[in-house]
């Protein structure tokens, strides 16, 4: 199933993956990620999370010149570890929370701890959120028309 | 003229309780949490982010929950508390074509790649009152059968299909990082480009779209439209924060999008072939992609070399009088002290009164 719909020309295809996955969590789930981890690392806010907006772009037509279709809430946090790696979240909405916790993983993501970060975290959300999708797009397909041709005089009875 | 009235901080005072009391209603009924407004007015929700020109659903619930469901009021709220945020970004446009399809229909062609999905749509119901959902115990929790397999990925837009056979205008960036109108940072100005007028159609009054749209259908502008394409599903946001440089996906936005297909009978320079109309919003906001499709296709007309004749080709009446806080302010303003304004007014008639009064007695005594 499609979790990754799109394949960006990226330029650090890894990080925007793990980054996308983390910014599509709920906090619940980056929090209960956080808590299972023994030895918490220490970190300082190189940027408080902060909620603002980005304006959202469509295309005329779908393919053609861009124009602004109206504005969506995003909260962004950056934060330093111990040993200077930086991690960052931007995240539709206002949780503050969870753009922090978010922050953290990216950067673990980038670290030794990276390995079990992505089998322990990243992985079982992108496999969540990848069911979710599957989910949606089922219960879509069910109301997919399936034409038939009547044929005049076949009428059964 | 108005002039500054003191005197009246008591009666506002009371009248804020006022509406805070009318708004909780009847004390016996549970209060509306917003969640249950964000999850049980899903369409009404969908609408003030529209409109409000801010995709939040919380946002949203709440400000419908504070306008006591007045959503124009709604509307308001949400674009004011906007006002309060820092903008971080402007995304990468998004890619409707990867869309997660939750609902994709075509009057234009029975069969699509991709098939006809009908999704979540009142289209094929009754319209009888559901008697059903006024019941004490409720609905319970209603669940809709799944497939045995999803959707295809990434469905063709069904105007791609003409587009290959050159019946269908192409649709492609006029310039690459030409600088996009934005309303929310720059006043009107005319000639307006597509995007300015995507961008006030996307975030105008549904009331008003609708009636434009509804208009060149009866013979006030020249549409022969077909829905080439109705789809409605998440696409996923990406921005390039600078202190990354490279392209992150920040989330989905649920989006609605409409493709008319509109004649065109060609001029010197183009042959005859189809023209296009295009309609989009946040959420699921079907009636209003429709009407916007319409009117952008309307609004075409000096592009196209057709003679400006109706009201919904008229860019400067459509693009001055689709904002409805602003034309709720305006009309709304009337309701502020004008005593003195008034008191002139009064002085006025009057004088003309005794004139014309006047007038008539000198004539009689002729």
């Amino acid at each position: 199933m499609n979790a990754q719909a799109k394949a960006a020309p990226d330029p650090q295809p890894t990080r925007a993956r793990w980054m996308s996955t983390l910014a599509r969590a709920t906090s619940t789930e980056l929090e209960a990620a956080w808590e299972k981890i023994e030895e918490h690392p220490r970190y300082a806010l190189l940027r408080q999370p902060e909620t603002g907006l980005v304006m959202v772009r469509g295309l005329a037509g779908g393919t053609g010149s861009p124009f602004n279709l109206g504005e969506m809430t995003v909260t962004r946090c950056a934060v330093r570890l111990a040993d200077g790696t930086v991690g960052h979240c931007y995240a539709a909405g206002r949780d503050k929370r969870k753009a922090e916790l978010a922050a953290v993983f990216d950067a673990l993501m980038q670290g030794a701890e990276a390995g079990r970060v992505e089998e322990t975290v990243i992985t079982p959300l992108a496999r969540r959120q990848a069911a979710e999708r599957e989910r949606v797009s089922r219960k879509a397909a069910a109301t997919k028309v399936d034409f038939f041709t009547m044929v005049r005089g076949d009428n059964p009875g | 003229m108005y002039v500054a009235v003191k005197g009246g901080e008591r009666a506002i005072l009371n009248s804020h309780k006022l509406i805070a009391e009318t708004r909780r209603g009847d004390g016996q009924v549970p209060e509306l949490s917003v969640r249950q407004i964000g999850e049980q007015l899903g369409l009404a929700v969908d609408r003030v982010m529209t409109e409000g020109s801010v995709y939040d659903r919380e946002l949203a619930a709440l400000a419908i929950k504070q306008a006591q469901g007045d959503l124009v009021e709604a509307i308001f709220l949400l674009r004011a508390y906007r006002t309060t945020l820092p903008r971080f970004a402007v995304s990468e446009p998004i890619d409707t074509a990867t869309m997660l399809v939750q609902r994709r229909v075509s009057a234009a062609y029975k069969d699509i790649p991709g098939g006809q999905v009908l999704g979540p749509t009142y289209d094929y119901t009754h319209r009888l009152l559901d008697f059903a959902l006024a019941a004490e115990e409720g609905v319970g929790l209603p669940e809709a059968p799944e497939a045995e397999a999803p959707l295809d990925e990434g469905m063709p837009h069904v105007a791609d299909i003409l587009d290959h056979e050159g019946l269908i205008e192409e649709e492609r960036p006029d310039s690459e990082g030409a600088e996009v109108f934005d309303l929310t940072r720059e006043p009107m100005s005319f000639p307006a480009g597509r995007d300015q007028r995507l961008q006030n159609l996307a975030r105008g009054d549904e009331g008003f779209v609708l009636a434009l749209g509804y208009s060149t259908q009866r013979g006030y502008g020249g549409n022969h439209p077909f829905a080439g394409e109705i789809r409605m599903g998440e696409v996923s946001v990406e921005i390039v924060p600078e202190e990354l440089g490279f392209a992150i996906d920040i989330g989905d936005v649920v989006v609605s999008e409409c493709q008319m297909i509109n004649q065109f009978e060609g001029s010197k320079e183009k042959p005859p072939q189809f023209t296009r109309g295009y309609g989009l919003s946040f959420g699921h906001n079907e009636r209003k992609v429709m009407a916007m499709a319409l009117v952008d296709r309307a609004l075409r007309a000096r592009e196209m070399g057709e003679t400006a004749m109706y009201p919904a080709q008229d860019e400067e009446f459509v693009l001055y009088h689709a904002d409805n806080v602003e034309a709720a302010g305006f009309v709304s303003h009337l309701k502020l002290p004008h005593y003195v304004d008034f008191q002139a007014e009064l002085n006025l008639i009057r004088k003309l009164r005794q004139e014309h009064q006047d007038r008539l007695e000198k004539e009689a005594a002729e």
